[in-house]
């Protein structure tokens, strides 16, 4: 199945990890998004398992394994957000 | 589920009915957490460390199990082992291991007959503690020579060569900001510190709980969320989810504070131990001691700024201690500090520190309330200097949709703009400033949450509704979820009862946190309502013999559609259900999932205050709240949450917060050396509902609980900066520090 | 132990307690009277208030054993019946309530202070509550709520 290759932007906190401001993956979800992310980048691991927000063309999403992405689409990841 | 575009033509949305818990709570029938018992209860208390840091020795329990009355005692061996991750960080400070982490940190429990004996049976405890050094400061955590609390809790992003005390590291930002700074008229760099200050709830934690050796138990608890109370209780006395039970109690008040779990895996251990129901009431000193505070912070904040109002850049180190395990809201602090400003660069680095202090909780938008007092404080000093007005800056520079946030993402549609247009317009901005005042402004922002959601509501045969939540109700929620059902199922509001359901009887929710409940519980409100007249529709279509499709739902009833138009008389919904056992069994509509569409939501706060030159003491005269609400659905509770977030921030900017001593202990355990804001400290607050729909929610709600509390610490701090004459850099500007300021 | 005779609500009750135990503690513990709330046990919260002879007084702060022969409203007492007190029909009308732990106390004092003044001013209103803490509302429709009920007091005296 074609999945599109996704720039994923990082927060700088992540940069140093891997080296490069922007990841690209080939993904069409979150979840394949974040698995391949950790496949490719094993760095990023600790990171995504302790939780990531994806924000999707400003869209913040806190879980969204399943939303949709594609080369399209202006990604961040962010630490994972919560409230009081 | 995307937005309606419903703003308008609403019969119950946006109007102020008499919320459905208002008799039970002005008669004190109401039960909150400390008001159930049950036959054969126990009462719980817990022995609490009176050193920062210590070594635990040895602990003997014997005098105080030969008490009379005394039934059992547990200590950290009465939990489960082999914990991991934050379970274990939650276990270790609901009940101290090894060490003693901090002053108030739970070594130790008793249930007794009476809450006098178990009381005097902590004093018969000996606990033999070996104290070693301690740190409560964030930036001398920092320092090497400070004392380690725990070796290895650093996560791979903070750089090397640091201290054990640093154990996480957030960087974000875009562009170049030395270029930046090169550009600006003025650059500018101040240092800026906040204390700790407790959520301060008038509640304090109590619970009841019931455990059997087989595993099985039953919670009452006062929580913002009885699912997470569940699973972390489950790990911690090592027994499975489903077979404990949690029912929330009233609440009272949490702002954060009672996410987290504190006693209830104590009383449920004190239960298993005994055979009998256990009830821990928490002491007013234990819960400034033991439960969480937020953050204190230290914060480095640099802005370049041209004679035109343009920001060129900004730059901001935040260090945040979050006590003696990591999680502070350090990462928070840095993505909310320049979020209202559209920046071409624009970097901020934040930095999570251990100390010697109770485990930090989250507290009404953890983390963004320090940014904004730094950020807007400095930028007001600059506006000054150079002579702009502070409101035409923030607008010149606002963050609209389409700007690139500085955290990263481009906005969506927010609200911020129009919050700086109201507050332009309104009479107290166009007042002049009164004499011998000082007048302070501040922009706010919060990212607000969704999170995993599940209602359910049940048709009665009466044609009334009975709507099943999962997140506590905190500040009138149950009476804006019945205002969304009522206005889908087109029934009178008092014909919804709205009840908070347990664990037991209904699908899992998230906390009531992150400013959710009305965005997401009440997005499952809408779609369980139009599930649910989905299947009223078809009872209708049944009856007539027509297609399902060609039935619509008007004014609470079924109404034939289409080439049907006008053949049966509407159908009443009160009819339908009536018939409902007889034309296919019960009615019930639910909805289940995690909403990702929170809009984001900023606000505006102006204040004008006084100095007393003699006493220090400042006195707050006039206050406006202005923020985007995307739609009120109650408009008296989304001005409620307004006037809240707005008076707790005063507490937080003038008196409130946490004093330790040389030998590390919490010198203002309470509320006469703690001060809250009581009713002759304050003005009327007086609040304008921005409406900028979120298009994430059918109705455009937005959260509104949290962003409230943003903008006061930088409001007042300007405010009191201006009337004073000197700036104001260190939170809380209480009256000795303001004398000394004012002395020079 | 020591026994107590007393009445509360107008409704004659004996009681047995702990010498050290708190009038606070006797209601909501040893007679089911819970709408007294324990915020702090210290007398700075207000959120026990009760009334003893027409005066708000800190049912943490007075011991159990002192409440012998007196007479003691507490939040249970104040509506009539099914007729609540304008108070509690103000205090849901104007939303002065969030959380509601603080509203019992709130509901006792402000009703001694109309008893006394039944025209005070807001700075009045706001001093004489300057004991009781409310966190969730920044006081505002609380102190609304009391005015409009003591204009409509005087209006229907």
């Amino acid at each position: 199945m074609y999945k599109p290759l996704v720039k994923v932007h990082l927060w700088s906190g992540l940069r140093s990890l891997v080296g490069q401001e922007v990841v690209e993956v080939r993904a069409t979800n979150v979840a394949q998004m974040l698995n391949a992310l950790e496949k490719e980048h094993p760095a990023l691991s600790d990171a995504i398992d302790a939780g990531v927000s994806v924000s999707i063309d400003g869209k913040i999403y806190a879980y969204g394994l399943t939303e949709a992405v594609d080369e399209t689409k202006e990604i961040y990841l962010l630490q994972r957000i919560k409230g009081g | 589920m995307a937005f309606d575009e419903k703003t308008e033509g609403f019969n119950v949305v946006g109007t102020r009915p008499d919320r459905p818990d208002g008799i039970d709570k002005v008669t004190g029938r109401a039960s909150y957490g400390a008001d159930a018992s049950k036959a054969g209860m126990l009462h719980g208390a817990i022995l609490r460390s009176p050193h920062a840091h210590a070594v635990i020795k040895s602990i003997n329990l014997d005098k105080a199990l030969a008490l009379k009355g005394v039934k059992g005692v547990v200590t950290r061996a009465d939990f489960a082992e082999g914990l991991t991750g934050e379970n274990w960080n939650v276990l270790e400070n609901v009940m101290a291991g090894e060490k003693a982490l901090y002053d108030g940190h739970a070594v130790a429990a008793v249930a007794a007959t009476s809450q006098l004996i178990a009381r005097d049976a902590l004093k018969l405890i000996e606990v033999d503690y070996e104290p070693i050094p301690h740190v409560t400061d964030v930036d001398k955590a920092m320092q090497p020579d400070a004392p380690v609390i725990r070796e290895g809790q650093a996560s791979k992003a903070v750089p090397a060569g640091m201290h054990p005390n640093v154990v996480d590291y957030h960087e974000s930002g875009h562009g170049d900001v030395e270029a930046g700074f090169a550009e600006a008229d003025l650059v500018m760099e101040r240092t800026f510190t906040t204390e700790a200050t407790h959520q301060g709830y008038i509640e304090p934690h109590a619970c009841l709980a019931t455990l059997g050796g087989d595993g099985r138990g039953e919670l009452w608890c006062c929580t913002q969320g009885h699912w997470n109370v569940q699973k972390i209780c489950a790990a911690l006395v090592g027994i499975e989810q489903s077979a404990l039970r949690v029912t929330a109690s009233e609440i009272g008040g949490g702002f954060g504070g009672k996410t987290a779990v504190f006693i209830e895996p104590v009383a449920l251990a004190l239960s298993r131990k005994t055979n009998r129901p256990v009830k821990i009431a928490m002491p007013r000193a234990d819960v400034f001691k033991a439960t969480g505070p937020t953050a204190s912070t230290s914060m480095d904040v640099k802005i370049g700024l041209k004679k035109d109002g343009t920001m060129t850049a900004a730059w901001g180190e935040f260090r945040s201690q979050g006590g003696a395990f990591p999680g502070s809201p350090f990462s928070f602090t840095a993505m909310c500090a320049f979020a209202p400003y559209a920046l071409e660069n624009v970097k901020q680095i934040g930095y999570d520190v251990m100390t010697n202090r109770p485990k930090q909780a989250a507290y009404r938008a953890p983390g963004s309330p320090m940014a904004a007092f730094a950020v807007e404080s400095l930028l007001d000093e600059m506006c000054n200097q150079m002579g702009l007005d502070p409101l035409e800056v923030r607008l010149k520079n606002a963050s609209k949709q389409g700007t690139k946030a500085s955290f990263g993402p481009t906005w969506d549609r927010i609200g911020l703009v129009e919050c700086l247009e109201a507050a332009k317009e309104h009479s107290h901005y166009a007042a002049p400033v009164p004499e011998g005042a000082g007048r302070g402004i501040s922009c706010g922002f919060w990212f607000n949450h969704g999170g995993e959601t599940s209602v359910t509501l049940a048709m009665s045969e009466d044609g009334t509704a009975q709507l099943m939540l999962g997140t506590p109700d905190i500040g009138g929620s149950r009476a804006s979820m019945a205002m969304m059902a009522a206005e889908e199922l087109g029934i009178p509001y008092e014909h919804v009862r709205a009840t908070v359901a347990d664990t037991a009887t209904l699908g899992y929710n998230e906390v009531s946190h992150g400013s959710r409940v009305t965005y997401a519980s009440g997005l499952a409100t809408i779609e369980a309502a139009r599930d649910t007249v989905k299947k009223l529709c078809a009872r209708a279509a049944a009856k007539w013999g027509i297609d399902e499709d060609a039935v619509v739902w008007r004014d609470g009833c079924a109404v034939p559609s289409g080439p049907n138009a006008g053949d049966f008389d509407p159908l009443p919904i009160g009819q339908i259900c009536r018939k409902m056992g007889a034309t296919g069994g019960p009615i019930v509509g639910h909805y289940e999932a995690t909403p990702e569409g929170a809009g984001v939501s900023f606000a505006v706060h102006i204040v004008d205050a006084t100095v007393d030159r003699e006493t220090g003491a400042t006195s707050v005269d006039r206050y406006t709240v202005i923020q985007d609400a995307g739609k009120a659905i109650h408009p008296d509770y989304v001005e409620g949450q307004y006037q809240g977030g707005a008076a707790q921030g005063i507490g937080w900017a003038l008196n409130e917060e946490y004093i330790y001593g040389e030998d590390g202990r919490l010198q203002n355990a309470g509320f006469l050396d703690y001060r809250i804001p009581v009713a002759s400290d304050l003005p009327m607050i007086d609040t304008v509902i921005v409406e900028v729909p979120n298009p994430g929610h059918p109705y455009g709600v937005r959260g509104v609980g949290e962003t409230s509390i943003c903008p006061p610490l930088a409001a007042i701090a300007n405010a009191v900066s201006n009337a004073a004459g000197v700036r104001m850099k260190d939170l809380p500007m209480r009256p000795s520090r303001i004398l000394d300021a004012l002395d020079g | 132990m020591i026994q107590v005779s007393t009445t509360i609500n107008g409704d004659e009750h004996q009681f047995v307690c702990d010498p050290r135990e708190t009038l606070l503690d006797v209601l909501r513990d040893r007679l089911g009277l819970t709408g007294a709330k324990e915020g702090c046990g210290t007398g700075d919260c207000g959120a026990c208030t009760v009334e003893i002879g027409g005066r708000p007084v800190c049912s943490c702060l007075m011991l159990g054993a002192e409440a012998e022969g007196k007479e003691i409203t507490t939040v249970e007492g104040i509506a009539d019946g099914e007729d609540l007190h304008p108070l509690q029909v103000n205090f849901i009308k104007h939303a002065a309530l969030q959380c509601g732990i603080c509203t019992p106390g709130i509901l006792v004092a402000t009703k001694a202070l109309l008893e006394e003044n039944p025209n005070p001013t807001e700075t009045e209103v706001r001093y004489w509550l300057a004991g009781n803490l409310c966190r969730c509302t920044g006081y505002d429709k609380i102190i609304r709520a009391v005015m409009e009920t003591a204009a409509e007091m005087r209006e229907n005296a």
